[in-house]
């Protein structure tokens, strides 16, 4: 019978799935939308121009080879922070810490780095990338444990280890691993040239941008396509049934957070041989906070970070020429992603709600 | 279990449509020209402008420069020293045609402008605090004041000033320029009456409003009733210490509207006085040093006036003191000179001047200030 009515419906069996799949693109745009309508009034009230605004915030961002490498060059570090959340919160672990696990692991490439001077860099670098990481996989791995283990809730614990690492680097780079030579900005000793990570050829953009759609499209196939992410999905939807079904929640979450933490610590090895070329207090920059709204803007899915990212990192790279073209503050593109993103979240409770996109209203 | 695939198809057209509707929005309304004078200066701060500090002395200089004929002054502010700083100057040069920067922040220099400056050959990178040496590109140049000069004269009023003899600082980090003010606002003070002790307060951070307020209470409650600082922004400080009654000298900038009455001098950069300067040289095609220094001489440093507290005596020797390093070459620290460890760091008969270069590695407190470099 269902048979007959799919092969009567002939040519209308493709509107039901179709309907139901512009659910996802629909909503979300028309939250871009009305997010973008209500900080024109903003602007309106403020007396500049929406329509101006716009169009310098795609120059900024995206309007030229310059803007697009810019955009590209400030989502790189926000990739491997964004997936600092994203990879605990599918066990249902809200992780919110990944700041300290990105400049301890740039701690750890300063402390390393400066004496490997005489390893080939084919080695070196590897050496410095994993120290990086294990820095931060413990760091982050600690937050885990302490939830596995003591009951600790992790958002609070790890903001606080947060805190207690960039202390820790600030009394590491300011004493046992400053260099003397650096005076009013204190450092750890400069990295040989030869350790130095250089640009993506043919463009301005450095090599920890691969790495971070690397990183997200692993940690994709991690939780899609592995019976491991399988398990992680399970017990983020309820530990109850994960361990009911017998399946190793306490490892899942050590896991889950250590690799989130490399993920972290693989950010500051970026900033230290990509971009400063010592460990330095300019490394909590801020990017594990960022690496937050992110991630919850993508539902934590590794893949929709890339876009959301990119669409981060763009409003980033046009807000200096919002400053400068419009006079407006700095703040003013953080008042525009603050409409955005509310009006993103309020959307989800959007989904189902519209006849329009019900599968039945179209034929079954 | 199809929510992960649904997630991704939306993000991902999220972004697309984004790009569309912005395309379609801009299509076909043409940029408004921008006025092109004969050159195009760009400012860029780490924090706000308007911080009663570092940056809005930097801002003031900018706001000079903008008054003058035919320049472009365009400002970025609140840009951390990450890739950040590079891709705002960049920025300015490809976007809006800038040859003159001023990226001011002390941590934009290694590896920022260094990295760029080669790049950009004729574009002019001036920084603020930099140390050029031989050897660094051509097309940068590093200027500073001796404010250390400024710290001095706060010195000296507040030795005037102080009942408990005890006076107070709170510094963001154990560094050279913080140190050689530490030690100038105590060398002041002790000019005054040798037994004034100054207790000093690292918050650790250039700018955290919350260590610095507690530092100040601190201070405070430790018996000092004069307080100066070496942060970015001094206004927390400022509001907190004479929340308290203590006296306050300013710092960077004229702090003296935060605290009219018990505001009582202040070492500011004088940047409206020096940058017009610089940029009418570049103008004139002439030459900017790589590396330049200036005092209050120079017109590089100002003092702010003396407010309503001060007593006759103290402005007495300011002034006097005032008179004395404008003929230049004014020597703060001089032998015999001893750390607050006891080690003797200048011999009987040492003196070094402010224009001193061995000045800028300093890496000690001088007897009498209550506190630790590490």
């Amino acid at each position: 019978m269902a048979d007959q009515v799919a092969i009567a419906g002939g040519e209308a069996t493709w509107l039901p799935a179709l309907a139901r799949r512009s659910e996802a693109v629909v909503i979300p745009l028309a939250a871009l939308a009305a997010g973008l309508a209500l900080f024109a009034l903003f602007l309106l009230t403020q007396g500049k121009s929406p329509v101006e605004f716009l169009a310098i915030t795609w120059k900024g961002a995206f309007g030229s080879a310059f803007s697009w490498q810019n955009t590209l060059s400030r989502a790189a570090p926000l990739l491997l922070a964004a997936l600092c959340v994203a990879l605990p919160a599918r066990l249902g672990l809200v992780v919110i810490g990944g700041e300290g696990a990105i400049v301890l692991g740039g701690v750890a490439v300063g402390a390393v780095g400066p004496h490997l001077g005489a390893v080939p860099a084919i080695a070196a670098l590897p050496i410095m990338a994993l120290a990086a990481m294990s820095v931060g996989a413990l760091w982050i791995g600690l937050a885990g444990a302490l939830r596995q283990y003591r009951g600790v809730n992790e958002t609070i614990s790890s903001l606080l280890l947060a805190y207690i690492a960039i202390s820790l680097m600030n009394h590491l780079v300011e004493g046992p691993f400053r260099d003397p030579a650096s005076l009013n900005k204190p450092s750890t000793a400069p990295l040989a040239e030869t350790l130095r990570v250089g640009n993506i050829p043919g463009m301005d953009v450095h090599w920890g941008l691969i790495a971070g759609i690397v990183g997200c499209v692993i940690s994709w196939v991690l939780i899609d396509r592995t019976t491991w992410g399988f398990a992680a999905r399970i017990a983020g939807g309820n530990v109850r049934a994960a361990q009911v079904q017998g399946l190793p929640v306490g490892r899942l979450i050590l896991g889950f957070t250590a690799l989130a933490g490399a993920f972290a610590g693989l950010a500051g090895f970026f900033e230290v041989t990509a971009v400063h070329g010592n460990a330095n207090g300019s490394l909590a920059a801020g990017y594990g906070y960022t690496g937050i709204l992110i991630a919850f803007l993508a539902r934590h899915n590794p893949l929709a970070i890339i876009p959301v990212a990119l669409l981060l990192a763009g409003f980033d790279a046009a807000s200096g020429l919002i400053q400068r073209r419009m006079d407006l503050p700095d703040a003013t593109i953080l008042v525009l992603q603050g409409f955005v993103f509310l009006a993103i979240l309020v959307s989800d409770t959007a989904y189902g709600r519209f006849r329009l996109f019900a599968p039945e209203r179209w034929g079954r | 279990m199809t929510q992960p695939f649904k997630t991704v198809t939306r993000r991902r057209l999220l972004q697309g449509a984004a790009a569309l509707s912005g395309a379609t929005m801009i299509s076909g309304l043409p940029f408004a020209a921008r006025a092109a004078g004969p050159i195009t200066v760009g400012f860029i701060y780490v924090g706000p402008r308007d911080d009663f500090g570092y940056n809005q002395a930097h801002a003031e200089g900018a706001a000079a420069v903008k008054a003058m004929e035919g320049v472009t002054v365009i400002e970025e502010e609140n840009v951390p020293e990450t890739i950040d700083v590079q891709k705002t100057m960049e920025s300015m040069i490809n976007l809006d045609g800038a040859t003159l920067l001023f990226p001011t922040s002390f941590g934009y220099f290694d590896p920022h402008i260094l990295t760029l400056a080669p790049k950009y050959p004729d574009v002019r990178f001036e920084h603020a605090a930099g140390l050029w040496t031989e050897g660094m590109p051509p097309n940068i140049g590093s200027y500073f004041g001796y404010i250390g000069m400024g710290q001095y004269l706060n010195g000296i009023v507040a030795g005037h000033m102080t009942k408990t003899k005890k006076i107070g600082f709170v510094a963001a980090k154990p560094i050279p320029q913080v140190l050689q003010n530490i030690n100038s606002f105590l060398l002041g003070a002790r000019s005054v009456d040798p037994t004034i002790t100054c207790q000093v307060i690292f918050t650790g951070e250039w700018s955290l409003a919350v260590k610095e307020a507690e530092a100040t209470n601190a201070l405070c409650d430790a018996g000092c009733d004069v307080i100066t600082c070496h942060v970015d922004s001094p206004k927390v400080v400022i509001e907190t210490a004479a929340g308290r009654g203590a006296y306050v000298c300013g710092y960077h900038a004229d702090q003296s509207a935060l605290a009219p009455e018990l505001y009582l001098t202040g070492a500011e950069w004088n940047w409206a006085g020096v940058y017009p300067k610089m940029v009418r040289t570049v103008i004139d095609g002439g030459t900017l040093e790589n590396f330049q220094r200036g005092g209050l001489a120079d017109g590089y440093i100002k003092m702010s006036p003396l407010g309503p507290a001060v007593t006759p005596e103290a402005k007495a020797q300011f002034d006097a003191t005032l008179a004395e390093m404008m003929k230049g070459g004014f020597a703060v620290f001089k032998g015999p000179l001893k750390d607050n460890q006891g080690n003797v760091v200048l011999e009987e008969g040492q003196v070094q001047v402010e224009t001193d270069i061995a000045l800028e590695s300093m890496n000690y407190l001088v007897e009498g200030v209550i506190g630790s470099t590490s």
